[in-house]
């Protein structure tokens, strides 16, 4: 595991999980360029369950895991909020010049794979997400 | 993060430091319009911003289309590296107008 963190789902916390998700990425000798994506799509990951499953109720609880399995950096980001409709869960169309709808875009261009799901008998949600660690040393 | 206005001219250069994300984006977002509703031509110096995510950009994309109603002129300027990456991942680099540095005084 290269990194678990447990932390309140209040947006004042982003800044420092964000400094442990670089640490974590350095580690792995990755590119500047690639680390700051990775950082960005595990970011929005995270400010999307702030604001769209626990709907800014600071007190919910999210946990971010990465670790390297084979070749792949995998990161779970998981939520203890009422089930989400996973369906629902898109990007905005770019060619709509409009506020909002931007993360869950850049989390699908950043990684390679990400799958949303429920967690069994409705206790929360999680996004699994991952990207060959081979292509993120290569930036 | 920290904000703070200068009038430059005919434009409000509002000067943005720091890390932008959703814990500060309504103050970036409130900032930036409030120059509007005043009237203002508007610049949005970057040059200090370490970090901006899509909360921080919509702020920006709200600026960008409440001064386009008012006709007014609302700029981008010295985007640093981290904010030029972030705007080409949203393909919005070429929809706002970014400059080096604020117009010419008038």
């Amino acid at each position: 595991m290269l990194l678990e963190l447990r932390f309140a789902a209040d947006p004042d916390k982003l800044c420092d999980m964000r400094r442990c998700v670089r640490a974590a990425m350095a580690g792995l000798g990755c590119g500047t360029q690639w680390v700051a994506e990775v950082v960005l799509a595990v970011n929005e990951a995270c400010a999307n369950v702030m604001q769209h499953a626990y709907l800014g109720d600071a007190s919910g609880e999210i946990v971010l895991q990465m670790k390297q399995v084979g070749g792949d950096l995998e990161v779970r980001v998981t939520d203890f909020a009422p089930p989400v409709v996973v369906p629902n869960i898109r990007p905005r169309r770019l060619a709509e010049l409009r506020p909002g709808g931007l993360g869950t875009h850049f989390i699908r261009t950043v990684m390679e794979r990400c799958e949303y799901g429920n967690l069994p008998e409705g206790a929360g949600n999680f996004l699994q997400m991952s990207k060959p660690i081979s292509t993120l040393r290569e930036w | 993060m920290s904000a703070k206005v200068i009038r430059e001219g005919e434009f409000a250069v509002v000067h943005l430091e720091g890390e932008i994300d959703l814990s500060c984006a309504s103050a970036v977002r409130k900032t930036i319009l409030d120059q509007i509703s005043l009237g203002q031509h508007t610049c949005v110096n970057l040059a200090q911003v370490s970090y901006i995510d899509s909360s921080g950009i919509a702020s920006l994309v709200e600026g960008f289309q409440a001064a386009k109603k008012k006709g007014l002129q609302f700029f981008l300027i010295a985007v640093s590296e981290p904010v030029m990456s972030v705007l080409a991942l949203a393909r919005l680099d070429k929809v706002f107008s970014i400059h080096a540095t604020p117009p010419p005084r008038h």
